[in-house]
C-alpha cells in the first residue's frame, strides 16, 4: 500500500470522528435546550417570565411556582393526576400480567386472535372513545370522575402493559419454572417462588410505564372531566385565558415525574421493546 | 421400589404424532437411557413421565402408584435439566434445599442434607455463591445436587452435559455414573450421545420417529440391533451394508462372495458388518480405497465394495494408499442380515 | 385446575375489560356518526366534509405527519447508529435521548411555546444578535409557516424518543456476525447499514412508523398550546364539534374518518415493510 493511500483513512477518520462527536453533542443539546428554558421560565418570577429580552440564567426565583400553586384549582389537578394515574397502574397491570403470562407461556386455540385485539388496541387512536363512554358513564354514575377516566386511561396502557409483560416473561426461561414443579412447588407458588421474584424490577418499570401514559393524556381528560379536571385538562383548557408564567410552571410539573420515570425504566426500556415488538 | 411402568403412551401435537404406543418396564435402581436423534420423541417421554407434559393416551405407573393424573410434585420424581435452571435469585445452599424447604422439613435436616448432597458433588465450597458466579461445570453440579437432595424414587435427567465441553463432559459422565450407583434411585436419561448412552447405561432405549425401536442393554443394542436404523445409527462409525442375493441352501451371495445366511425365503437381504469386524486375507470383500484416515490407535478406510459404500477400521501399522484394492474377510460371528422391506433383523 | 383452561382464564380479564372499554364503546362511535335522531343517515359524514375547515384541518393533519414522520424515522436511525457505536458515556447519551418519551405533548407544546412565543427565547436571541429592534409575534395567523414549523418541531422534539427505543432494541437483536461476515466481504461501514441494518430492522421500522403514524393522526395538544385556533387539525375538530358545537354525532364521523386513515396507513406500512416468511433473525 502506497504512503497516500496509507494516510487518507486516517484524515478521513479523525474527520468523521469529530463529525460523530459533534452529532452527538448536538443531538443531546436538541433535547436538553428546550427542557432547560422551560426550567429558566419556571424559576423566574412572573415578571421576567412576561418581560423582554429574557435572560439565560435562571433567576432562581419561586414567584411562578408560587402563583401556579395558589391558582384555583390548580393542586386538585395536580392531585387527581396523580390519584388517575396510580389508579390505572394497577389496574393495567393486575389484569394485563396474567395475559402476558398466558402469551408467553401456553400456545392455545385464539391465541392470534387474542393478539390482534391487543396490537388493534395498540393501534387504534383510543382517545377517540372518551366520546361515547362519556355518554355511557353519565347512565352509570362514572361521569367526572377519577376512577372512570383511569379505566380510560388503563384501555391505553393496556396494549403496552400486556406487550412488555409478555416480553418480560419470555425472557424467563420456561425450565426455571419446570424445575421447580419438580422440586415440589405448585403451579401457584412457583409463581410466587421463582417468577415473582426475578421479575419484579422488570413489572414495577412496566407499571410506571403505564403511570406515565395515563400521567400524560390529554384528551379522554379533557372530554370526561368538568369539576373533577386533571392537571392536563385543567392546563387545555386554561390555555387561552391563564398567563405565561402559569403554563410554564404547569408544564415544568408535568415534566418532572417523566424525568424521574424514564431514569428509573431505562434500563427497562429497551429489553422491553426487544420483543414485545416482534 | 420405584419400578416405572409405561403402557400404551401416545402423544400429539395437533395432527403431529410424537409418541406412539410406547410401552417400557424400567426396573427398580435401573439406569436407562433415552437415546434418539433430536426430535425422536425421547424428551416427550421424559417429560410426560415428569408431568410436564400430559400425554394424549396411556397410562405411567411409578411404583405400583399410577401417577399420570398427578401433578410434578406427587410424582416422586426430581429432575435435572438441559440448561440447569438453577434459580439466578436464590444462593446455591437455597437452590440445593428448594425442595427440601419445600417439603417443609425442618431447618436442621435442610442444612444436614444440603451439606452432605453439596459434599457428594464437591461444592461444599461453593454454597454461598449465587448462579451468576458459577462456571458452567459447577452449576451443572448444583442442579444434580439439588435433585439428589430430594431423595427422590426417580431421577430424570434431560441432555444434562450436552451443554459442558468435550473434557468436562467426560469427567462428569464418570461421576455421575459413580454417584447415582451409590444411591438407590432409579434414573431415565435423555442423550442424543451414544458414547454417553453407552457408558452410563443399564439398558438403552432406542426411539426413532415417536417409538421405541429397541430397549437392551448397550452391548445387545451394538452387537444385534433389532432394526436397521439402529444399526446405522450405532456406532462411530457405523455398520457397513451390502445387497445379498440368495444362492440357495440358506446361503447368500454378497459381492460376488457367497457367506452363510439366514434360511428364508426372502428374494433379497441386506448384508451388515461393523467396520472392526473385517479382517485382512486371502479371499474376501474386495474394497476399492478412496480415503485414508489415520485416527491414531487405527486406521479408517473409506471405500466402495461392489458399488456400497464401505468403511472399514484397520490397524494403524498397515500401509494404505488410496486406490489400493484391499480384500477384507468379515468375522462369521459378527455379520448380521436386514430384511429390506421390513427393515428388520433376520435370523 | 385443568391447564387446557388456564391461559383463558388469565386472558379473561383484559378480553372483558377491552370489550367493555374499546370494542363496545367503538360500537357505539360507529352508532353515533352513522346515525341521526335515531335513524340511520350519512348526514353527520355530509355535514362534517361540508364543512369550510375540513379541508383546512384535513391538509394540515397529513402535511404535518408528511413533514415529521420522516424526519423522525431519519433522526432516530442516526441516533440509533450513534449509540450502537458509543463506548463510553453511551448510558447518560441513552438517558438523554429517551427524556422526551414521558414527557406529554401538552408539555412539549409548552416547551416549544417557550421558544416561539412573544417575549420568548428566540426572540430574545434574535434581539441578543441584533436581528431584530423589537420581539416579533411569531405564532400569528400572518405566519402560517411559522406556525407549522413550530409545531412539526415540537412533535419531532417530543416524539423521535419513542422511534428511537424501538429501533436500538431492534439492533440490539441484530446479530454481530452478520457484520463481520459484510466487513470481511469488504462492505464499507455505509453498506452496511444499507445492506445489514435496514432490512434486518425491518420488523422494528414497522412497529416504529405504524405507532408513530398513527400518533401523528391524533396530534391534538401541541397544536392547541403552540397555534391554538390558527391551525386546525383533524382531533382538535372533533374536540370542537364535541364542546363548543355540542354535536357529538359529527365529533363521532370525524372520530371514524381518522380511524379509517390510521388503518389504511397500518395496512400501506405493514406491506411496504412486509418480511417475507422464513427470512426473520
Amino acid at each position: 500500500m502506497s504512503d497516500v493511500a496509507a494516510q487518507t483513512p486516517r484524515d478521513t477518520r479523525s474527520a468523521g470522528r469529530f463529525l460523530y462527536v459533534a452529532g452527538v453533542v448536538f443531538l443531546v443539546a436538541w433535547v436538553l435546550v428546550p427542557l432547560y428554558f422551560l426550567l429558566i421560565n419556571t424559576l423566574s418570577s412572573p415578571d421576567a417570565v412576561n418581560s423582554f429580552p429574557k435572560s439565560f440564567i435562571p433567576e432562581f426565583d419561586m414567584g411562578s411556582l408560587q402563583f401556579f400553586a395558589g391558582f384555583e384549582g390548580m393542586l386538585g389537578a395536580l392531585w387527581n393526576s396523580a390519584v388517575v394515574a396510580a389508579i390505572t397502574m394497577v389496574i393495567s397491570i393486575t389484569i394485563s400480567a396474567p395475559a402476558g403470562y398466558a402469551l408467553s407461556r401456553f400456545h392455545f386455540p385464539g391465541k392470534y386472535l387474542f393478539r390482534l385485539l391487543i396490537l388493534l388496541t395498540r393501534a387504534f387512536p383510543l382517545p377517540l372513545l372518551a366520546l361515547p363512554l362519556a355518554v355511557m358513564f353519565i347512565r352509570t354514575g362514572l361521569d367526572d370522575t377519577v376512577f372512570g377516566l383511569a379505566l380510560v386511561h388503563t384501555t391505553l396502557a393496556i396494549p403496552f402493559a400486556v406487550l412488555i409483560t409478555y416480553s418480560l416473561f419470555s425472557g424467563i426461561p420456561m425450565e426455571l419454572e419446570e424445575a421447580a414443579w419438580t422440586l415440589g412447588c405448585t403451579r401457584v407458588t412457583a409463581f410466587t417462588k421463582v417468577i415473582l421474584p426475578l421479575i419484579l424490577p422488570g413489572i414495577a418499570a412496566s407499571a410506571i410505564f403505564a403511570f406515565v401514559i395515563s400521567w400524560n393524556e390529554v384528551f379522554a381528560a379533557a372530554v370526561l372531566t368538568i369539576e373533577n379536571r386533571t392537571l392536563t385538562a385543567f392546563l387545555l383548557q386554561n390555555l387561552d385565558t391563564s398567563p405565561l408564567h402559569l403554563k410554564f410552571a404547569g408544564g415544568f410539573i408535568l415534566v418532572v415525574p417523566a424525568l424521574i420515570f424514564i431514569f428509573a425504566v431505562r434500563k427497562y426500556l429497551f429489553a422491553m421493546w426487544g420483543i414485545a415488538n416482534r | 421400589m420405584a419400578e416405572i411402568l409405561i403402557k400404551n403412551v401416545a402423544k400429539r401435537f395437533g395432527t403431529y404424532q410424537a409418541l406412539q404406543d410406547i410401552n417400557l418396564t424400567i426396573s427398580d435402581q435401573e439406569f436407562m437411557v433415552l437415546l434418539g436423534a433430536s426430535g425422536c420423541g425421547k424428551s416427550t417421554l421424559l417429560r410426560i413421565i415428569a408431568g410436564l407434559e400430559t400425554a394424549t393416551e396411556g397410562e405411567v405407573w411409578i411404583g405400583g402408584r399410577r401417577i399420570d393424573h398427578l401433578a410434578p410434585k406427587d410424582r416422586g420424581i426430581s429432575m435435572v435439566f438441559q440448561n440447569y435452571a438453577v434459580f439466578p435469585h436464590l444462593t446455591v445452599f437455597e437452590n440445593i434445599g428448594f425442595g427440601l424447604r419445600m417439603q417443609k422439613l425442618p431447618q436442621a435436616d435442610v442444612e444436614r442434607r444440603v451439606a452432605r448432597t453439596a459434599e457428594l458433588m464437591q461444592i461444599g465450597e461453593l454454597l454461598k455463591r449465587y448462579s451468576g458466579e458459577l462456571s458452567g461445570g459447577q452449576r451443572q453440579r448444583v442442579a444434580v445436587a439439588r435433585a439428589l437432595a430430594m431423595e427422590p424414587d426417580v431421577i430424570l435427567m434431560d441432555e444434562p452435559l450436552s451443554n459442558l465441553d468435550a473434557l468436562l463432559r467426560l469427567e462428569m459422565r464418570a461421576e455421575l455414573k459413580g454417584v447415582l450407583a451409590e444411591s438407590s434411585t432409579t434414573a431415565i436419561y435423555v442423550t442424543h450421545d451414544q458414547v454417553e448412552a453407552m457408558s452410563l447405561a443399564d439398558r438403552i432405549s432406542v426411539m426413532h420417529e415417536g417409538r421405541i425401536a429397541q430397549a437392551a442393554t448397550p452391548v445387545e443394542v451394538y452387537r444385534n440391533p433389532a432394526e436397521r436404523f439402529i444399526a446405522s445409527f450405532i456406532g462411530n462409525p457405523p455398520m457397513n451394508f451390502i445387497d445379498a442375493t440368495p444362492a440357495g441352501d440358506g446361503k447368500w451371495t454378497v459381492a460376488g462372495q457367497v457367506f452363510d445366511g439366514p434360511a428364508t425365503e426372502k428374494g433379497k437381504l441386506e448384508f451388515a458388518i461393523r467396520p472392526e469386524d473385517v479382517r485382512g486375507a486371502e479371499q474376501g470383500l474386495s474394497l476399492n480405497v478412496r480415503v485414508v484416515e489415520p485416527l491414531g490407535a487405527h486406521l479408517l478406510v473409506t471405500g466402495a465394495v461392489d458399488g456400497h459404500l464401505f468403511r472399514a477400521v484397520l490397524d494403524s501399522d498397515l500401509v494404505v494408499n488410496r486406490g489400493d484394492v484391499l480384500t477384507l474377510a468379515p468375522l462369521p460371528d459378527r455379520v448380521r442380515w436386514f430384511d429390506p422391506d421390513t427393515t428388520l433383523a433376520v435370523n | 385446575m385443568n391447564a387446557r383452561y388456564l391461559p383463558y382464564v388469565m386472558i379473561l380479564p383484559v378480553t372483558l375489560f377491552l370489550c367493555v372499554f374499546f370494542i363496545y364503546p367503538f360500537v357505539l362511535v360507529a352508532q353515533q356518526a352513522f346515525s341521526v335522531d335515531g335513524s340511520w343517515s350519512l348526514a353527520n359524514f355530509q355535514e362534517v366534509v361540508g364543512y369550510w375547515k375540513f379541508p383546512i384541518s384535513m391538509k394540515n393533519t397529513l402535511l404535518l405527519a408528511l413533514a415529521v414522520v420522516p424526519v423522525q424515522v431519519i433522526l432516530a436511525l442516526t441516533m440509533a447508529t450513534m449509540v450502537t457505536k458509543m463506548k463510553t458515556g453511551r448510558d447518560i447519551v441513552l438517558y438523554i435521548w429517551t427524556i422526551p418519551l414521558g414527557i406529554s405533548d401538552l408539555a412539549a407544546g409548552i416547551i416549544w411555546l417557550a421558544i416561539f412565543e412573544q417575549s420568548g427565547f428566540l426572540n430574545s436571541m434574535m434581539h441578543g444578535l441584533g436581528m431584530v429592534d423589537r420581539p416579533v409575534n411569531f405564532l400569528t395567523y400572518q405566519n402560517p409557516g411559522i406556525v407549522f414549523l413550530a409545531i412539526a418541531l415540537a412533535e419531532i422534539w417530543r416524539a423521535t424518543a419513542i422511534m428511537l427505543v424501538i429501533l436500538v432494541a431492534g439492533m440490539g437483536l441484530i446479530p454481530k456476525e452478520y457484520y463481520e461476515a459484510a466487513e470481511v466481504f469488504g462492505a464499507s461501514p455505509w453498506k452496511r447499514f444499507l445492506r445489514i441494518t435496514l432490512p434486518m430492522l425491518r420488523p422494528s421500522l414497522q412497529t416504529a412508523l405504524i405507532l408513530r403514524v398513527i400518533l401523528a393522526f391524533e396530534i391534538f395538544a401541541v397544536v392547541q398550546a403552540l397555534g391554538g385556533t390558527l391551525f386546525p387539525v383533524l382531533m382538535g375538530s372533533v374536540y370542537e364539534y364535541q364542546f363548543d358545537l355540542l354535536n357529538s354525532g359529527a365529533a363521532a364521523a370525524i372520530a371514524l374518518i381518522i380511524l379509517v386513515i390510521s388503518i389504511g396507513f397500518t395496512l400501506l406500512i405493514l406491506r411496504a415493510l412486509r418480511v417475507p416468511k422464513g427470512a426473520t433473525i
